[in-house]
C-alpha cells in the first residue's frame, strides 16, 4: 500500500488510466478516451456526472464524462482547452497516464422523466455533458416522449459531434436544432442565440423535463424561455460549475449559496438554485 | 399565388397576429400581396430605402452584415417569423443588415407607408400593430445583446 492511500480516503486516491486515443472535435477541443491500465472496469457513472483528472505534475481538473453509459471499459471525456490545466490534458500523448477520480456528483433525473419528452438545451462544451443523456435516451427509446436537442455554439467551426448530431435527427420523434452565433456565407443553417430556437419548436409544458448545460449567462435566459412556455421550474435541470478541489463536499471551494456543487450538484433543479443564481443578476 | 380569402387564413396562421382582432386582420390582409424569393436572391442591401415588411409563410432568410471585407451572417428568419421591421417606422436612414434567401422563399408583402397610413387612420389597429412590431423588436434586441456577450469566448462572456 503507498503512503499516499495510507492517509487519504481512497476517493482522493487518483486511479491511473491509460489515454488511448485523443480526437481533434474543434480547433481548441479534443475527445480523449482512457482505458483501464490494470484491467480493472472503470467505475460506472451516471449520465451527468464527473470525474477528477489529474495531469501529472500539472494538476487536477473537473471533468464531465461525455461517452456512451453503456460502455463500460472506457471512460470518454470532451475537454475544451482554455488554460494550463485543460492545455496539458489535450496534448498528452497517447499511451501516457491520466490519474481519474470518481466518478461524482449528481446526475440528469432520467429515470424519474420516462413517459416524458426531453428538452436538451446546450451551449458550446455544455454539450459534453448532455452526451451520455442523449445516448441514454437514444438507447431507451420507447421509455421517453421526444427528444429535442436545442444547440447552440460560437460559431460553425465550433460545433461538437457534428455527425452524431446528423445522424440523431434521423431517430423518430427526435429533433436537433443548431444554431451559431456567427455564420460565413458557407453556413446555410440557424444564426443567432439558442434561446431563438425556441420559436420553432412546440413544447408540451406539463410533459417536458429540459435538461440545460452552457455557460452560465445562456442558462439564465434559457431557464426564462422556458418558464414563460410553461415548463415548471422543478423540472428544469441544469448542470453547474464552480471551482473545484477535493470533489466530495470537504473543502468547500465549490460553495455556490448553501450547496456544494461537487456533491450536491453538478446537476439541480432550478426550483433549489434560483434563489442563488439570481443573486447575479446582469 | 393566394386567393384573396385565402390570404386571410394564410395570415390568421402566422404567429405575427396572435392578439389581432379578426377585422384587424381583414383589414392586415388587404394590403397584403404574395411574394417568393429565389434560393440566394438579395430581397434587400443594405442601406437600401426599400419599404417592405414581410412576413415569411415558408423558407429561411440570411441577415448579413459586410466587416472588414467578410460577409458575416448575424441572423436567420425562418417561416413564422417577421423581416424588414424597419420599414413599418418609415425614414430609418435605410437598411441596416443585407437580407438573402438561404432558401426558395415564400412571404407575405406589406407596404410600410401604406401600413403607416392604415395606422394613423385607426389608432385601435394601430396600436395592436405598433405593440406587436415593438415585441419583435424588443425580442431580436435581446438575443442580439447576448450574442454580443460573446458567451461562449475562451476567455468567458465579455463584461458590459
Ligand atoms: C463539474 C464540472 C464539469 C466540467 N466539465 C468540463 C468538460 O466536460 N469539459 C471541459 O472542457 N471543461 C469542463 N469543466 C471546466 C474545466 O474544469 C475548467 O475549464 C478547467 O478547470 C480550467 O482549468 P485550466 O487550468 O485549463 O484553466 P485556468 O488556467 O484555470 O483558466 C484559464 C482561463 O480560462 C478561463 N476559463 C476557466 N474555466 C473556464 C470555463 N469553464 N469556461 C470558460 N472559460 C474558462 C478563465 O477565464 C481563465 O482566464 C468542468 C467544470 C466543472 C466544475
Ligand atoms: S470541491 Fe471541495 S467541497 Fe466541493
Amino acid at each position: 500500500m503507498s503512503a499516499a492511500s495510507e492517509t487519504l480516503p481512497s476517493v482522493m486516491v487518483p486511479v491511473a488510466m491509460r489515454l488511448a486515443r485523443v480526437e481533434k472535435e474543434t480547433h481548441d477541443t479534443f475527445t480523449l478516451t482512457l482505458e483501464s491500465a490494470d484491467g480493472e472496469r472503470p467505475a460506472r457513472f451516471a449520465p451527468g456526472q464527473f470525474s477528477m483528472l489529474y495531469v501529472f505534475g500539472v494538476g487536477e481538473l473537473p471533468i464531465s464524462i461525455s461517452g456512451n453509459p453503456e460502455e463500460r471499459d472506457r471512460l470518454i471525456y470532451t475537454v475544451r482547452s482554455v488554460g494550463k490545466a485543460t492545455h496539458a490534458l489535450v496534448t498528452r500523448a497517447p499511451g501516457e497516464a491520466i490519474g481519474v477520480r470518481g466518478p461524482f456528483g449528481t446526475s440528469w433525473p432520467l429515470a424519474d422523466s420516462r413517459g416524458r419528452d426531453i428538452v436538451i438545451v446546450a451551449g458550446g462544451i455544455g454539450l459534453a455533458p448532455l452526451r451520455p443523456a442523449i445516448y441514454h435516451v437514444l438507447r431507451h427509446r420507447g421509455d421517453y416522449g421526444r427528444l429535442l436537442v436545442l444547440y447552440g455554439a460560437r460559431s460553425p467551426q465550433d460545433l461538437l459531434f457534428r455527425k452524431q448530431l446528423t445522424a440523431w435527427n434521423y431517430v423518430p420523434d427526435t429533433q436537433i436544432l443548431i444554431t451559431v452565433d456567427y455564420g460565413g456565407l458557407s453556413w446555410r443553417g440557424n444564426v443567432g442565440v439558442v434561446t431563438t430556437l425556441f420559436r420553432h419548436i412546440r413544447l408540451e409544458p406539463e410533459r417536458t423535463t429540459a435538461l440545460v448545460c452552457g455557460p452560465e449567462i445562456m442558462m439564465r435566459y434559457v431557464v426564462r424561455e422556458l418558464l414563460v412556455r410553461g415548463v415548471s421550474a422543478e423540472d428544469i435541470y441544469l448542470s453547474m460549475e464552480r471551482n473545484m478541489k477535493c470533489a466530495v463536499g470537504f473543502c468547500g471551494h465549490c460553495q455556490l449559496g448553501p450547496y456544494f456543487v461537487c456533491k450536491d450538484g453538478p446537476v439541480f433543479p432550478y426550483s433549489r438554485l434560483k434563489a442563488w443564481m439570481d443573486r447575479y443578476e446582469l | 399565388m393566394i386567393k384573396s380569402k385565402n390570404l386571410v387564413e394564410t395570415l390568421r396562421e402566422h404567429a405575427f397576429v396572435a392578439g389581432f382582432q379578426p377585422a384587424q386582420i381583414d383589414r392586415l390582409a388587404a394590403m397584403a400581396h404574395e411574394v417568393h424569393f429565389d434560393r440566394d436572391q438579395i430581397i434587400f442591401r443594405e442601406g437600401d430605402e426599400s419599404s417592405f415588411f414581410y412576413l415569411i409563410l415558408s423558407g429561411k432568410v440570411a441577415l448579413e452584415v459586410t466587416a472588414l471585407g467578410k460577409v458575416l451572417r448575424v441572423q436567420t428568419l425562418r417561416e413564422g417569423e417577421e423581416l424588414g421591421w424597419s420599414s413599418v417606422l418609415g425614414g430609418s436612414g435605410g437598411k441596416h443588415f443585407q437580407a438573402r434567401a438561404l432558401t426558395a422563399v415564400r412571404a407575405l408583402a406589406f407596404d410600410g407607408a401604406r401600413l403607416r397610413e392604415a395606422c394613423e387612420q385607426d389608432y385601435a389597429f394601430g396600436y395592436t400593430l405598433m405593440r406587436r412590431l415593438l415585441q419583435v423588436v424588443a425580442s431580436r434586441l435581446q438575443a442580439f445583446r447576448l450574442q454580443l456577450l460573446d458567451m461562449y469566448s475562451p476567455e468567458g462572456p465579455k463584461s458590459v
